[in-house]
């Protein structure tokens, strides 16, 4: 007996999927097969997003020693490449406490509502050509949908540790994840229109240019509001050790504070892997039919490098700053690439609707200019507003938005 | 696979309905917004089961991910959370208010003409979803069903253009009146 997957089914476009389903199937009967071969795919997943915590917290580590001057972990293995291993030894022995006072069941609950969505956002992601478990044709909308669920657990955290540091770590994180969340969903709407697809797959195809050179503007402001969405530096504020402790997860300890930790390594890796996707063209590049997953990972190491860079570079900001930057900066940023990006659209797009890559390329150039001019123009104006200290606590009410202490 | 649709449409349903009960009878406001959540996840799953993903992600993104979260800043914000909520006078018209909503849930229920769409074409509802943006090929449904012949986006700006704007007018003057509320006395 053999098992077919239907050709329009939503697993069928997945080659490892249906290869696992198919040999699993001529033994086992098919809704046994539809299991395993699911089971199996998931298991990669979940390993490849905890290796790929480890692994860049060593390469963090490691990298920002270089930044600073400085060694960084090497007594463990080559490189210290065994660091994590005696990381993770060191945590899972400790011994697990909870607050006195904590909501008990809310409070075990966080980690692992911290490491889900992570493990949920791969499950769309395509790591080399017919290779993402389900290619939902809503893919861009189900990751900011499902990364929308952190901040839940943000709050649970926050608010069942019980500890006023704790609280004030989680109300930091989610206003800045609430602020920074508008920029990036409209940077993200320009890619979606360029490639007429909300699908991933779709948007790697689509891209013959790399859409980081077609629209330069919305990569910035991906990249900034990612950042302040993953809690780093410099814009750490929910977890800055020299004021809360450690944010929302200061009562936390072994094993839980290990899941916390792989979640926040893990959101580095999983969200450099859907920029690369969505900017650097994901799989695509030379012999991308075998060598489909090493651009991937490239691509993917790339950005986690620029992340590393970025936080080693910068020094932390102020709550204010974080949410100045957010509000008066990367706000009309991301409202200048979609205006732009509308405009060229709908000019150089044929009868049929596509854009060819000279067409690409010309809006390239174009957002380019756009680019630097919209910088120059809101950095200049931002400047006047942040850095300026008044001896009396004033408010600025930016229309619409929000109101901002500016003291 | 009817069988594991069924499955699973009866997990959902115990969870939705179990969790939908716990909004209302925990005691503590924040565990109540957080069972809220989950009532709101299995309505998403339900949408899925529907094969309405887009409708399903923008449940998630919309109620899980803005609507629970301002609720728990709000709670976050009052206190003697744990305590619940007081009972006071306006609990009997709250009882009369939901038991009418409730009957005029099921009348809709019952009144709507139900018809399972076949697979091709179901496919085709997504793709009308999805691209909205290029707009979906006209009559992509074929004949016996009244399918939208556009994207949501060109019926958001054609069609239904008037109560859009109204409804994104009557947005702003919220966020003006909040910004109103929300500012101090003094300056």
């Amino acid at each position: 007996m053999s098992c077919q997957l239907a050709s329009d089914s939503i697993l069928y476009a997945n080659g490892i999927y249906r290869v696992v389903y198919e040999i699993v199937g001529v033994v086992l009967p098919c809704w046994v097969a539809y299991a395993i071969a699911g089971l199996v795919f998931a298991f990669i997943l979940v390993n490849a997003v905890l290796l790929g915590a480890a692994a860049i917290t060593w390469g963090e580590r490691r990298l920002l020693g270089r930044f600073q001057n400085r060694v960084g972990p090497n007594r463990w293995g080559p490189f210290g490449l065994f660091q994590p291993i005696a990381d993770l030894v060191k945590l899972l022995t400790k011994e697990d406490l909870r607050p006195d006072g904590s909501d008990r069941v809310v409070f075990s609950l966080v980690p692992v509502l911290m490491v889900a969505p992570l493990i949920l956002m791969t499950a769309v992601l395509p790591f080399a050509k017919n290779t993402a478990l389900a290619s939902l044709n809503v893919g861009v909308l189900y990751i900011l949908a499902v990364s929308s669920i952190t901040s839940v657990a943000i709050f649970m955290a926050g608010w069942s540790s019980n500890n006023r540091y704790a609280m004030f770590g989680a109300a930091r994180a989610v206003a800045v994840l609430i602020s920074y969340e508008i920029p990036v969903v409209l940077s993200l709407l320009g890619v979606v229109m360029v490639a007429a697809s909300m699908s991933l797959g779709t948007i790697v195809e689509a891209q013959a240019l790399p859409f980081f050179l077609v629209q330069p503007l919305a990569f910035f402001v991906f990249m900034a509001g990612m950042s302040a969405e993953l809690n780093r530096s410099p814009f750490d504020v929910a977890e800055a050790e020299s004021e809360i402790i450690a944010g929302y997860h200061t009562e936390y300890s072994g094993v839980r504070f290990a899941l916390i930790q792989a979640a926040e390594f893990g959101g580095v890796g999983v969200v450099a892997a859907i920029t690369a996707t969505l900017f650097l063209g994901g799989w695509s590049g030379p012999w991308s039919e075998y060598l489909g997953w090493l651009w991937f990972l490239i691509k993917t190491g790339i950005i986690v490098f620029l992340f590393i860079w970025f936080r080693a570079t910068y020094p932390r900001l102020r709550i204010d700053q974080i949410m100045a930057f957010s509000w008066k900066f990367l706000l009309p940023l991301a409202m200048v690439n979609l205006i732009a990006v509308t405009l060229e659209v709908f000019l150089l797009r044929g009868d049929d609707g596509v854009l060819t890559v000279t067409d690409l390329a010309i809006m390239g150039v174009v957002n380019l200019a756009v680019t630097v001019i919209a910088i120059a123009v809101f950095g200049n104006l931002i400047k006047e507003r942040v850095s300026f200290r008044t001896r009396q606590p004033q408010n600025v009410v930016v229309p619409g938005v929000s109101t901002i202490e500016v003291i | 696979m009817p069988l594991v649709q069924d499955l699973v449409f009866w997990i959902l349903s115990v969870v939705a309905i179990g969790a939908a009960l716990g909004v209302v009878l925990v005691k503590d406001l924040f565990r109540s917004a957080l069972l809220l959540a989950v009532v709101f996840i299995s309505v998403a799953g339900f949408f899925v089961l529907l094969s309405a993903e887009f409708l399903a992600v923008v449940q998630v993104l919309i109620y899980v991910g803005a609507i629970s979260v301002l609720f728990i800043f709000g709670i976050m914000l009052t206190r003697n959370v744990r305590e619940g909520n007081l009972p006071n006078r306006l609990q009997i018209p709250a009882v009369l208010c939901a038991s009418l909503l409730l009957v005029g849930m099921i009348a809709a229920a019952i009144n709507t003409d139900w018809r399972p769409i076949p697979n091709a074409a179901s496919q085709l509802v997504d793709s009308a979803q999805t691209q909205s943006v290029a707009g979906a090929p006209a009559g992509a449904l074929g004949s016996g069903y009244e399918a939208p012949e556009t994207g949501l986006a060109e019926l958001l700006i054609g069609d239904f253009v008037l109560p859009f704007e109204a409804v994104s007018l009557l947005l702003l003057a919220a966020l003006i009146g909040g910004l109103a509320l929300a500012r101090s006395r003094g300056s």
